[in-house]
């Protein structure tokens, strides 16, 4: 043990208040490797998502999104490709590509169209601009292309259920604590056992009886199928229950004596002081609805219900080779998500923190 | 918290008259003259019923009431999902699942049962290997970010930043840096190029050892100076060996990396590498989360222990030993609880990133679940409701001990 203390002391040892010990330095690696680690495929998908079908078949392995520049010549039904003819001399000169010939090229100088002449094809470089294909992005979502990805169809729907489920799961949450926490009734104990109970059933292993319930409700391939089943969370109802614990009574006293429905004063008084364990639940609701993918897989089966989520993993099944539409479609899904993290990183790291406590 | 403090934002006003909190107004003061009407007939105190009601109801109708009609599908078969149609089969479908000569080979198993019993192993070993593995360096980068570090709340959120990503993005980012011909491959290749120009340059065998020597005699100048007479002969004479390797050892050869033939990191069946990415993916994705759980459980220890600490000269080690892991661990039993329940349902990340392959390779028993009853030309409802029943019986004993761990804690 003592061998181990002093290796550390020995390792640990700094040299000054103000400057950098190794410690430190061994700290900022670490965030740093790991921030590498993270960001990086995210921005490396987002570069590729605007490379040509060509470059992503050819696995082009560059940052920027290169594109062959082609010109089109009198006598030639195509466009050629341009390159770059190395010369004897070591300067280079620019060629346009007309057809291959063994290990040779036929090639034209662009203003002598009608002159081919045949260089070794080693010596050709090609001409490259870069060329961001944001048409990548406008094909399947304006329907230019054979893919079709409907994103603002996709898009209301994951907004409609992520708002409306959350909506609902906070009022109804937020009842259920409140009646929990503030009432002294017959059967309490047994409600919150119930909610308990709740816990131990996760929404995966009922996959099939609620898929029948559901059914049964009328409530397939519709977005409230998604909707309601999650929409009373036994967690959340413990996470609200354990803050109105902590509001006094006497708050509700004050407001019966003036004549205040219950409603009103759950609604005007509890409801409005709950914010700050409201607003944790209200973050983890959203994140779990707009990421939510197995059940909304299982309900909706037709695209004008599809969620993000599996609009997504659908058109990633329809596809083959256009992986440039897939890409794109990736990083459209994850902007607005991002766009909501970057303005609200810090209610959201804070708030989920502070579940870690309760 | 200070998320209230908008309400005092000159913003405001501009809130009050906007249409979706005019229209919740509305919908409150509606709400308001049905419960108005039913206190006035049972009382105050009845009242919480009414509050309780609309949870109890969805509980009850999609969590209760489906339990108990999974375990009468579970005794049924056929395709129809109309529970008085189904035909009553008792045990088989148990029985489907669990005749095996051997629950270690699936492979001797019926078709369902094969299914079943691969990814009920491969979960547990995704469990086993993927929780500890996680929380490891989620404790790691809990502990760095719980430093005096500067831009801790940056740091923080980008470590968070992909716990917001959907499973299907995570998917496919990650499919398609790890296709054969994918960056990771472009990368590892461009490495094993660079050692290999690198091993021909002349006589970058003592170069190599130079510069590693250089290192040794910094770290023995420090030994030198310290105090402890045993710990300074022993650091001295473990240098000297190092010397001795580092001059003994070929770099040249060493530092070359031969051919690198790529590898086809989610397809290649012969190797373990597509479950070896299956269980990172997954941990990228989700270690932000259980970072900021025991950030928090970190920054909640009383900073005067630290500080009775230093004044005692404590050596840090014995003090994140003594003091950091044991005020820690009630976080860190719930996280690994939480994990281990997560991790017995992981599904989504998978299933878009190998989807179960190669083979069953990767093959989870949630999938299995999914499959069996909604992909397959026959929808075997049975089934899969059988199968749910064997899993939930070992995600109740889970959920069982995480509540009797948080019960302790709330009761200490």
């Amino acid at each position: 043990m003592s061998g181990f203390s002093t290796i550390w002391t020995f390792l640990s040892r700094t040299r000054g208040r103000n400057r950098l010990d190794w410690a430190d330095i061994l700290s900022y690696g670490y965030l740093l490797v790991g921030v590498l680690i993270i960001l990086t495929p995210v921005f490396w998908m987002f570069m590729s998502s605007l490379k040509s079908e060509g470059a992503l078949l050819a696995s082009d392995p560059r940052l920027l999104p290169y594109d062959h520049m082609k010109v089109e010549l009198e006598g030639f039904r195509k466009p050629l490709s341009l390159f770059f003819l190395t010369k004897d001399d070591g300067t280079k000169e620019e060629v346009a590509f007309v057809r291959a010939k063994g290990l040779n090229a036929v090639v034209v100088k662009p203003d002598k169209p009608s002159e081919p002449f045949e260089v070794k094809r080693s010596l050709l470089t090609p001409k490259e601009t870069v060329n961001p294909h944001w048409e990548n992005y406008t094909d399947p979502t304006l329907g230019t292309s054979l893919s079709i990805f409907n994103f603002p169809r996709y898009f209301f729907n994951s907004v409609f259920v992520t708002s409306i489920a959350t909506a609902l799961t906070l009022l109804i949450n937020a009842m259920a604590a409140f009646a929990l926490s503030k009432y002294r009734f017959r059967g309490q104990k047994a409600a919150i056992l119930i909610i308990i109970a709740t816990l131990l059933i996760p929404p995966t292993v009922i996959l099939v009886p609620l898929f029948i319930v559901v059914k049964y409700f009328g409530m397939f391939n519709s977005l409230w199928g998604v909707i309601i089943p999650g929409a009373a969370t036994p967690t959340g109802v413990f996470l609200l229950r354990q803050y109105m614990l902590t509001l006094p009574d006497e708050l509700l006293e004050a407001a019966r004596m003036d004549a205040a429905s219950e409603w009103k004063i759950f609604w005007r008084i509890v409801f409005p002081l709950a914010l700050p364990a409201i607003a944790v639940l209200a973050i983890l609701s959203v994140i779990w609805r707009w990421n939510d993918f197995l059940w909304p897989l299982i309900v909706l089966t037709e695209s004008e219900v599809f969620t993000l989520q599996i609009g997504l993993s659908t058109f990633k099944g329809e596809l083959n080779d256009n992986t440039h539409y897939l890409l794109a479609m990736t990083v459209l899904t994850l902007l607005p998500v991002t766009a909501v993290f970057a303005f609200l990183q810090k209610y959201i790291t804070t708030g989920i923190a502070g579940t870690g406590m309760k | 918290m200070s998320l209230r403090k908008t309400s005092n934002s000159p913003l405001s006003f501009i809130r009050q008259l906007n249409p979706i909190s005019m229209l919740i107004r509305i919908v409150m003061e509606l709400i308001d003259i049905p419960f108005k009407f039913i206190q006035r007939q049972v009382g105050i105190n009845r009242m919480a019923y009414l509050f309780l009601l609309p949870n109890l109801l969805i509980f009850g109708l999609f969590s209760f009431w489906p339990m108990l009609l999974n375990i009468y599908i579970s005794f049924t078969s056929s395709e129809t999902t109309k529970i008085a149609e189904r035909p009553w089969v008792g045990l088989e479908n148990y029985s489907l699942l669990l005749d095996c000569p051997s629950y270690w080979v699936p492979k001797t198993c019926n078709v369902a049962g094969y299914s079943f019993w691969t990814g009920l192993w491969n979960t547990l070993a995704f469990s086993v290997i993927q929780v500890p593995m996680m929380i490891v360096f989620a404790l790691m980068t809990a502990i760095v970010l719980n430093r005096k570090i500067k831009a801790r709340g940056f740091w923080r959120a980008i470590y968070f930043y992909p716990v917001m990503l959907s499973p299907v993005v995570v998917g496919i980012i990650w499919t398609w840096i790890l296709k054969r011909r994918g960056i990771l491959n472009i990368l590892l290749k461009d490495l094993a190029e660079f050692r290999n120009s690198i091993s021909t340059i002349p006589g970058i065998r003592w170069i190599v050892a130079g510069l590693l020597l250089l290192i040794l005699f910094l770290v023995i100048r420090r030994f030198w100076n310290s105090k402890n007479s045993t710990f300074r002969m022993a650091g001295i004479v473990a240098c000297c060996a190092l010397a001795v390797l580092v001059v003994s050892l070929d770099w040249a050869t060493m530092i070359e990396a031969g051919r690198y033939r790529s590898v086809n990191w989610l397809i290649d069946r012969r190797t373990s590498w597509p479950f070896f990415w299956v269980i990172f993916v997954y941990s990228w994705a989700h270690l932000g989360f259980y970072m900021l759980i025991l950030l928090a459980g970190l920054q909640a220890i009383p900073k005067d222990i630290y500080e009775a600490a230093e004044m005692d000269g404590t050596p840090k080690w014995r003090v994140f030993s003594r003091i950091t892991l044991p005020l820690l661990m009630p976080t860190m039993l719930v996280v690994l609880i939480l994990s281990l329940i997560k991790a017995f349902q992981v599904f989504d990340e998978i299933y878009v990133l190998t989807g179960g392959g190669p083979g069953q390779a990767t093959k989870m028993v949630i999938q299995h679940i999914y499959e069996i009853a909604f992909t397959g030309e026959t929808k075997q409802y049975g089934i899969a409701a059988a199968s749910s029943i064997l899993l939930a019986a070992i995600i109740l004993v889970f959920t069982m001990i995480q509540l009797w761990l948080t019960k302790r804690r709330s009761d200490g």
